[in-house]
């Protein structure tokens, strides 16, 4: 039997991970600095891990409810609150996932039919538009350019509508870019979908990580909460990216259909990292997100630390206020974003992304995370340099 | 802006006023500025380096000793604690609440040594009523730094 044969269409057209052939080769080399990496260098807080160790101990080992623990649901209720100003119904209006990555897939597949349209801006997070095209819909790529910062612009978001459009991925703060929507950029956007009736999936995992202003949801923007899967979930503002935790928010009919496709096919999210996430967001009432505003803090100064470095070896980057990624133009070497990333790979042993990865629009740039000590951003800064010498 | 130079410096000394500047987005004379200020008003005492001595072959052993103290009119405790931690065996002295007074900690080359120190120099100073000695066996976190982390990053190399 051809068993290559009995893969379906849509998975088989699907290309793999632009990421996949770097991690193989840098994986296996000796001395590799990386900055290639989309989680924290913080571990989860320790109170966090002891919760999680005395539920176990406690025997707390079972399913929970489809949704989530009442109490977790309870707890996101009110943190998304707290934090940014949006109000959801605990009982039937917020679902927790196996992380935010559930949540994108169970929002688009309880809306998309075949032949439905799904916008998502480019460059953008790898998963996007392969969950579109397994929920057998097609995924149409919208431009961000540098000049707009790469923020998602109302004529390119326009230019794109079709009536087939169905939904529109939001991911703002961005992975690669760092790029944010401040409250006017997304005014401007609602104005377009007002006009329309297309649902928007509000990727917002990055949201406590913005650098001299806070994150706005377009839930939060007036008319917007209905059509608006608000996604977001503890990896990035709780370094919890293992525990995989995430969850959604939005109109019943959404999450209602949500669930129907997550008991079915996941049934709950496991308990003991619901039990954590419960004790992640408990001491952040208690001391007002102590460990969430150290680790921005944090970020914030390795960010201009990179911005700084990478101005000071010649790579143009405009400095991105949210996420923790430099995406700098190497346009100018003359290579590909591929041909960059493999040669300073192997010539300096320094891992980076190519902007490919995450959509056409990333030609020309590399993503560079600095979730890293300063030492460590610092040692890669100057290999880079080194390499950029020796090629230009 | 003052206080994130002292967490940065308290996080890592050496870190230059030039590295600080860029890290807090501001310039470097006004960054040296500050440091000159805070170490002028002994905000910033001194540099320091947190040492794990027990990878080495210095010999030492560190004691807790607890100190009961008659207070001392006009003074209170001020006289008395000055006089135990000018000497030099004395690393740090801590006025306490609760079952003593002082807390002092003291380091020697030997038990024998820190024994001593506090039969003859700390026992008979007249405002002491008692004292208990306890020895350090192991130092598992010094300032805020644990000193045989194994916490490492396990991260994969390349994450989307």
């Amino acid at each position: 039997m051809n068993v290559e044969s009995k893969i379906a269409e849509r998975v088989k057209e699907v290309p793999p991970s632009g990421i996949r052939k770097f991690f193989d080769i840098a994986s296996e080399m000796e001395g590799v600095i990386s900055l290639g990496v989309g989680e924290p260098d913080f571990v989860t807080p320790w109170n966090v891990r002891e919760a999680c160790i005395y539920s176990l101990e406690k025997g707390m080992t079972y399913y929970t409810s489809n949704w989530g623990m009442p109490e977790l649901r309870k707890a996101i209720s009110c943190y998304l609150s707290r934090r940014f100003g949006l109000e959801y119904n605990p009982k039937n209006e917020i679902l927790v996932t196996v992380g935010a990555s559930e949540a994108i897939d169970l929002a688009l597949r309880a809306i998309l039919n075949p032949e439905d349209e799904v916008l998502i801006p480019d460059p953008s997070y790898v998963a996007y538009m392969p969950c579109v095209r397994f929920a057998g819909a097609k995924a149409v790529a919208v431009e961000c350019r540098p000049e707009d910062e790469f923020r998602l612009t109302p004529d390119k978001l326009e230019q794109k509508i079709t009536p087939k459009t169905k939904a529109l991925i939001l991911p703002y703060p961005n992975n690669p870019t760092g790029a944010i929507m401040t409250m006017e950029d997304l005014e401007a956007i609602a104005q377009v979908l007002r006009r329309t009736d297309i649902i928007v999936i509000s990727d917002e995992i990055y949201a406590e990580l913005t650098y001299g202003q806070r994150h706005v949801s377009i839930a939060s923007l007036p008319d917007m909460k209905e059509r608006t899967v608000v996604i977001n979930g503890f990896s990035k503002a709780f370094a919890m990216t293992g525990w995989r935790l995430g969850y959604a928010a939005g109109h019943p009919a959404l999450i209602g259909a949500m669930v129907k496709i997550h008991q079915y096919t996941t049934l709950c999210a496991p308990i003991m990292a619901q039990v954590a996430a419960i004790e992640a967001l408990r001491k952040g009432f208690e001391d007002g997100f102590a460990s969430v505003e150290y680790m921005v803090k944090q970020y914030n100064m390795r960010r201009k630390v990179m911005v700084n470095g990478f101005r000071e070896i010649g790579l143009e980057c405009y400095e991105p206020k949210g996420a923790f990624y430099v995406f700098p133009s190497i346009k100018k070497t003359g290579m590909t974003s591929e041909e960059f990333c493999e040669k300073l790979l192997l010539d300096q042993k320094v891992a980076v992304v190519p902007g490919t990865a995450f959509g056409a629009s990333g030609e020309g740039f590399i993503r560079c995370s600095y979730a890293y000590s300063i030492d460590n951003i610092n040692e890669a800064i100057k290999r880079i340099g080194n390499f950029l010498k020796k090629i230009l | 802006m003052v206080n994130e130079i002292l967490e940065i410096l308290n996080e890592d000394s050496r870190r230059t006023p030039e590295e600080i500047a860029v890290m807090l987005g501001t310039d470097v004379e006004t960054v040296k500025q500050k440091i000159a200020e805070l170490e002028k008003n002994k905000v910033i005492v001194k540099y320091n380096t947190i040492v794990n001595w027990d990878k080495t072959d210095r010999e030492y052993v560190t004691a807790l000793i607890e100190v009961k103290v008659t207070p001392q009119r006009d003074q209170g405790f001020d006289a008395i604690v000055e006089r135990i931690y000018k000497f030099p065996e004395v690393k740090s002295v801590y006025l306490m609440s609760g079952d003593y007074d002082l807390a002092v900690m003291i380091e020697g080359r030997t038990m024998k040594e820190v024994a001593f120190f506090v039969a003859e120099k700390l026992s008979v100073l007249d405002s002491v009523l008692s004292t208990a000695t306890h020895f350090v066996l192991k130092k598992y976190k010094v300032d805020g730094v644990i000193l045989e982390d194994e916490e490492k990053d396990y991260r994969q190399v390349i994450v989307p």
